[in-house]
């Protein structure tokens, strides 16, 4: 095994080079630059064989890979914030065409204030578009996300969006396993897409669709999405047979506990902590974590919330008006079931703050204080002051 | 698991060296984690790093490092503008880049303190310039030395591995921090 220490932007790169990926767009936003600035080093010293684009816009860079993609090339950008935003209108383009693509995508809160930390709504606001989308807690789970994304990709035909923490992630060493090529080669097969641009058999692709189709067309995108997550746990069989890791859609721990956080990203691993030390001292706690947003693996979700007392969702991201994102989907996976647990939700570490297991103890004092949530979502560790 | 806090400047290779001792404590069988602490730098701004090391489970934790157990101060004029003893566990080294042992010892009281003059190190192996010295590889040497770990070879490797020029010059310096660094 190839064990090093290596910063989790990097981690990405290394996963698109040994994906055998034909073209790849960039341009540069913080915190998500170190990936396509790799990949570029990667191309021009040769050890990559990808065409890179260099694009005046994020808009563009998705532009550029639609292209690529729809032509039957195997096809990567990443963003961040601003730039995910900027690409908003093609993210429904990738999709809608069915294109396999895969995204890097680093959290980043979106301005204003100016903010380059981390932060979910960026991602978040893009749930709607089509696209599959996976969060990571670090750079080995993102090196192996991209890689089984590609394939879970190109047998639905459904972008997929992997998803880490800026700087948390993005900027952090760690130790990742990197496959070798043979491995990689055998695990992923060449993409040979069906339909494609073709100069020796040309065709139109994306044409005008009458209120007679359109409807069709959208359905086979939500019948594709149905069946990701049986192919997701296919693939990630296959990834275990080769490579011994798998993350599971969900992932639970001591879910019968009194109390059971639903966590997602880098608040993940500091939660398994945080649990480890409540659970030394006697209480009753337990873990969901949810990688896969979209598709909204309910049933799952429902399945392991089942037993638990109550549920203390923490999401660092909100959509003004209502609460925080995550919780808003746990929250409807639960309401059919008898006897649901109470749904507390937490909002934390919006633009970057930091989010510790002193977090987590304050949030499970305040689930153990009431029997039900007295507010939609409360915010930790707000400065009364500064409101006023 | 011990965490260390690297106080630098921007362009002092600060981020670089809390990467090259994470590689040299991986090497040395441990896990590591490290992170800088972003914010909007630029050249000469006061930059952090963050290093945690363990010797047995890996880490689980992703957040700041507000404890630390040892702190690393590439440029003793930043022990006068910031607190950098803030959150140092007591009994913890402070490795300082500096010809002379601060004068007014009084605000390290509980503290170990080990002295390095990185400055001249650099220097005398060709790294830099007067104004601005490339510090980094001699605070490495020195940290091992104050440390007893990593093992000094593994310093070496890391040093082979992650910087881009001057690779000989860079290792002599770190054996040369090695050999000459202070106890008070």
């Amino acid at each position: 095994m190839n064990e090093k220490v290596m910063e989790g932007s990097h981690a990405i790169s290394e996963a698109v080079r040994l994906c055998n990926v034909g073209v790849v767009s960039g341009f540069p936003i913080t915190p998500q630059t170190h990936i396509i600035e790799a990949i570029a080093e990667h191309c021009s010293d040769g050890t990559m064989k990808a065409k890179y684009i260099n694009v005046e816009s994020e808009h563009s860079a998705m532009a550029a890979i639609v292209g690529a993609s729809s032509a039957g090339t195997r096809a990567f950008t990443a963003t961040s914030s601003h730039g995910l935003a900027l690409m908003h209108e093609l993210l429904h383009w990738a999709a809608g065409a069915r294109l396999p693509i895969v995204m890097g995508e680093v959290n980043r809160a979106l301005g204003p204030g100016w903010n380059i930390w981390t932060d979910q709504t960026d991602s978040l606001s893009q749930r709607d578009t089509g696209w599959i989308q996976l969060y990571c807690e670090d750079g080995q789970e993102a090196l192996d996300t991209v890689i089984f994304g590609f394939r879970l990709a190109e047998l639905v035909n459904l972008p997929v969006m992997v998803i880490i923490d800026a700087f948390l992630v993005s900027h952090t060493y760690e130790a990742v396993s990197v496959p070798t090529q043979d491995e990689v080669n055998e695990f992923l097969p060449a993409f040979n897409p069906r339909i494609k641009l073709d100069l020796e058999n040309p065709q139109a692709l994306n044409q005008m669709a009458s209120p007679q189709y359109y409807m069709e067309m959208r359905k086979s995108m939500q019948l594709a999405m149905e069946t990701v997550e049986d192919i997701y746990d296919e693939v990630e069989d296959e990834f275990h047979d080769t490579w011994g890791r798998r993350y599971g859609s969900v992932e639970g721990i001591n879910l019968d506990a009194d109390v059971v956080f639903v966590t997602s990203g880098t608040a993940t691993t500091t939660c398994r902590l945080a649990i480890k030390d409540l659970t030394d001292k006697g209480e009753s706690v337990g873990m969901l974590k949810i990688k896969m947003f979209r598709p909204f693996p309910a049933k799952g979700i429902q399945n392991a919330l089942k037993n638990a007392g109550k549920v203390a969702v923490v999401d660092r991201n909100f959509s003004f008006g209502a609460g925080g994102i995550f919780a808003q989907e746990v929250k409807s996976s639960l309401c059919n079931l008898k006897d649901a647990p109470v749904v507390f939700n937490f909002i934390a570490g919006l633009g970057g703050r930091d989010i510790t297991t002193d977090t987590f103890f304050e949030m499970y004092e305040k689930v153990n204080a009431n029997d039900i949530p007295q507010t939609e979502s409360e915010w930790i560790g707000i400065n009364e002051q500064e409101l006023k | 698991m011990e965490e260390i806090r690297f106080h630098g400047r921007g362009g002092q290779g600060t981020v670089l060296a809390s990467i090259s001792l994470a590689k040299a404590f991986f090497d040395s069988g441990y896990h590591v984690q490290t992170f800088p602490v972003f914010g909007v730098e630029r050249r000469g701004a006061p930059v952090e790093a963050y290093l945690r090391i363990d010797s047995s489970e890996k880490i689980l934790t992703k957040s700041n490092v507000y404890t630390p157990d040892h702190i690393v101060v590439m440029d003793s004029k930043l022990l006068g503008s910031i607190d950098v003893t803030k959150g140092l566990k007591k009994g913890g080294w402070i490795l300082i880049n500096a010809k002379d042992m601060p004068k007014d010892l009084s605000k390290f009281k509980g503290y170990k303190i080990a002295l390095i003059d990185a400055s001249n190190i650099a220097l005398s192996n060709g790294l830099g310039t007067k104004t601005s010295p490339i510090i980094n590889t001699a605070m490495l040497g020195a940290f091992a030395k104050m440390m007893n770990i990593p093992n000094i070879e593994f310093i070496e490797k890391a040093i082979l591995d992650e910087v881009p020029v001057k690779r000989k010059e860079n290792v002599q310096a770190a054996r040369d921090a090695f050999a000459k660094v202070m106890f008070h």
